[in-house]
């Protein structure tokens, strides 16, 4: 069957290395608490003006957005330095940051923070970090990670980015940003719709799919040079790319033997493996941690449930069974549940089950709620919502408890997904 | 000759009017392709559209006749159906055989469904409900190069509203003509 450019559509490569603060996600809204809140006073930073103010703003609005500190104001107390504090003056405060931001030579800037415990009368933290000034949004959370870990004993996940579509009429970007919002930079803004973007497990590609070509073709982007290539182009849908942990497959989902099925490819497009066969749509395949199997969803039984497949091929078990269909199943960073969109009473929910227990709880109260995905540190999940008829970001913890949302400035966004820890 | 001509693109402008089809860019092309059979036509007088000529050679070209079941591009379905629904088939049928009767003619079947689902199930559901017409086209007589099957999923929606008044609109396939 003939290719045919049906669509002429314009598409514009921007450069990774312009910052832009002005299109961020401006309107952030926190609902609830963590079960026990650790109480933690973040004093302002001492140093450059300018740069103070930046930095423990953001350190405190990374803490509080959390939903898991209870930040306690420093009462007009500033000291500046570990020898100026006396404990006494504090009583009542489990926890004190402080800190100082410093310009060092070369456009760079240093952070340094302490971080106390003041009951036990103890310092739990001393560090610096250092880096370029553009990049004072990265250190800030890179303080704010630092601080997490050593209060909660997980990692931190301030630093890391998502990805995801905004579309407003025919304009489609798909963009990635800072896990606030925050940094927005577009990968690839065509009009023509883009779906499914996929991280590779290094935070290094993208892959996707777009209508560039007049029907689902999937590609594979650098987010270093902006090339890219085509990954699956055969007749009828290519979609739905997910990476394999090691980076050496990806799978996607082709119809070019009938009907939807999965396969996986070598990033390059090369050495194409089925691993379905038979009538039913398979589709949204999702690697475990391991490599060993897949999730995805498929209507072999009817209705849309979620199954799993060992990599080496065999029968596929069932896993959800609740009434309703369920979508878009992913993995948790442990490998011990997944989260999933459960279609139920004419409502999109969240869901997460847990492989021994096999019991779905709902972590979400149901509306338009899909494409979810873990953080790496498997504590959150980020998914689509919709709200005053916009399509907006929302996370909500693995347990339930914390919810957020965002709205886009303008535009309704579509298929957020994680990325992962980025490695130093 | 010119009043001719233009009687004829008049006549086209108004089954494009009348058709429930696709963008003004398709109605175009056919118009531009047919005009040249026209001139021809006078020299034969009226006589010639008695004579059992290929399509492509009568005075209206049925693609563009606001009346026929050619005129009817799109076939609807049920929720999370998709099987053409009998009361459509005879539709299909009319494509298939004009297709097989100008076989320098080729379309693109475009599946579509409605948002209730993942972006990629819908994808594929879109992809399926297009298989199923292209398979029927063939089987009516289209040759498989004259017809491509693609979807675009809950990408392209005709309607948006969380409604089945939105909804029922978007279960759909199109048979858009490319040339």
């Amino acid at each position: 069957m003939q290719r045919v450019l049906v669509w002429r559509s314009w598409v514009f490569f921007i450069l990774m290395s312009v910052t832009s603060a002005s299109h961020a996600i401006l309107s952030i809204e926190i609902i609830g608490s963590g079960e026990n809140q650790i109480p933690i006073t973040v004093v302002p930073f001492t140093g450059d003006a300018k740069l103070v103010k930046d930095v423990s703003a953001i350190v405190t609005a990374d803490l509080q957005r959390s939903g898991l500190f209870k930040l306690i104001d420093a009462a007009g107390k500033s000291p500046k330095e570990l020898h100026e504090i006396n404990y006494a003056d504090w009583v009542g405060i489990d926890n004190l940051v402080i800190g100082s931001v410093h310009e060092l030579a070369n456009d760079r800037i240093e952070v340094r923070v302490r971080l106390l415990d003041m009951t036990k009368k103890k310092e739990l933290l001393a560090q610096a970090v250092s880096a370029r000034k553009d990049q004072m949004r990265a250190i800030s959370h890179r303080v704010s990670d630092l601080i997490y870990e050593k209060l909660t004993g997980d990692a931190g996940v301030f630093g890391t980015r998502i990805a995801y579509i905004n579309r407003q009429g025919k304009d489609n970007r798909l963009v990635v940003a800072d896990s606030d919002g925050y940094g927005e930079q577009a990968v690839l803004s065509i009009n023509e719709p883009i779906m499914s973007p996929a991280w590779s497990p290094d935070g290094s590609h993208l892959a996707y799919v777009t209508f560039e070509l007049g029907h689902a073709v999937v590609y594979v982007q650098s987010l270093y040079t902006n090339q890219r290539i085509v990954l699956a182009n055969f007749s009828g849908s290519n979609s739905s790319p997910a990476w394999s942990p090691d980076g050496k497959h990806l799978a996607v989902v082709l119809t070019r033997d009938g009907g939807s099925q999965i396969y996986l490819v070598r990033p390059n497009g090369t050495e194409f493996r089925r691993l379905t066969f038979g009538g039913a749509i398979d589709t949204e395949p999702n690697f475990s941690p391991d490599g060993q199997h897949l999730l995805f969803a498929s209507d072999r039984g009817g209705s849309v449930q979620i199954y799993r497949l060992s990599v080496d091929g065999g029968a596929a078990e069932r896993l959800t069974f609740e009434g309703g269909s369920n979508f878009s199943p992913r993995y948790s960073p442990d490998g011990k549940s997944f989260v999933f969109s459960h279609h139920s009473g004419g409502r999109f929910y969240v869901a997460v089950q847990d492989f021994d227990s096999r019991q779905m709880q709902l972590l979400t109260e149901g509306g338009w709620e899909k494409k979810p995905s873990f953080s790496p540190n498997g504590k959150l999940v980020l998914y689509s919502s919709e709200a005053k008829s916009r399509g907006i970001l929302a996370t909500v913890s693995s347990d339930g408890r914390v919810k957020q949302r965002m709205f886009p400035q303008s535009g309704d966004i579509r298929e957020p997904t994680w990325g992962p820890f980025l490695r130093k | 000759m010119k009043k001719l001509v233009m009687g004829f693109v008049l006549l086209n402008f108004l089954a494009a009017c009348a058709s429930d089809a696709p963008p003004v860019a398709e109605e175009t092309a056919a118009v531009e392709e047919v005009a040249p059979v026209v001139e021809v036509a006078p020299e034969e007088a009226p006589a010639a559209m008695a004579e059992p000529t290929p399509a492509a050679a009568v005075m209206v070209d049925p693609l563009n006749d606001a009346n026929s079941l050619l005129a009817k591009r799109s076939v609807f379905y049920p929720f999370d159906a998709d099987s053409v629904p009998s009361g459509d088939k005879a539709i299909i049928q009319a494509h298939a055989q004009y297709l097989a009767d100008n076989p320098g003619r080729s379309v693109r079947v475009e599946g579509n469904a409605d948002e209730r689902g993942s972006s990629e199930y819908n994808l594929a559901l879109g992809q399926r409900r297009a298989n199923g017409v292209r398979k029927m086209l063939v089987l009516g007589g289209a040759k498989a190069s004259q017809v491509e099957a693609v979807s675009f999923g809950e990408e392209k929606p005709r309607a948006t509203g969380h409604d089945e008044s939105a909804w029922s609109q978007n279960r759909r396939t199109d048979i858009v003509y490319r040339n």
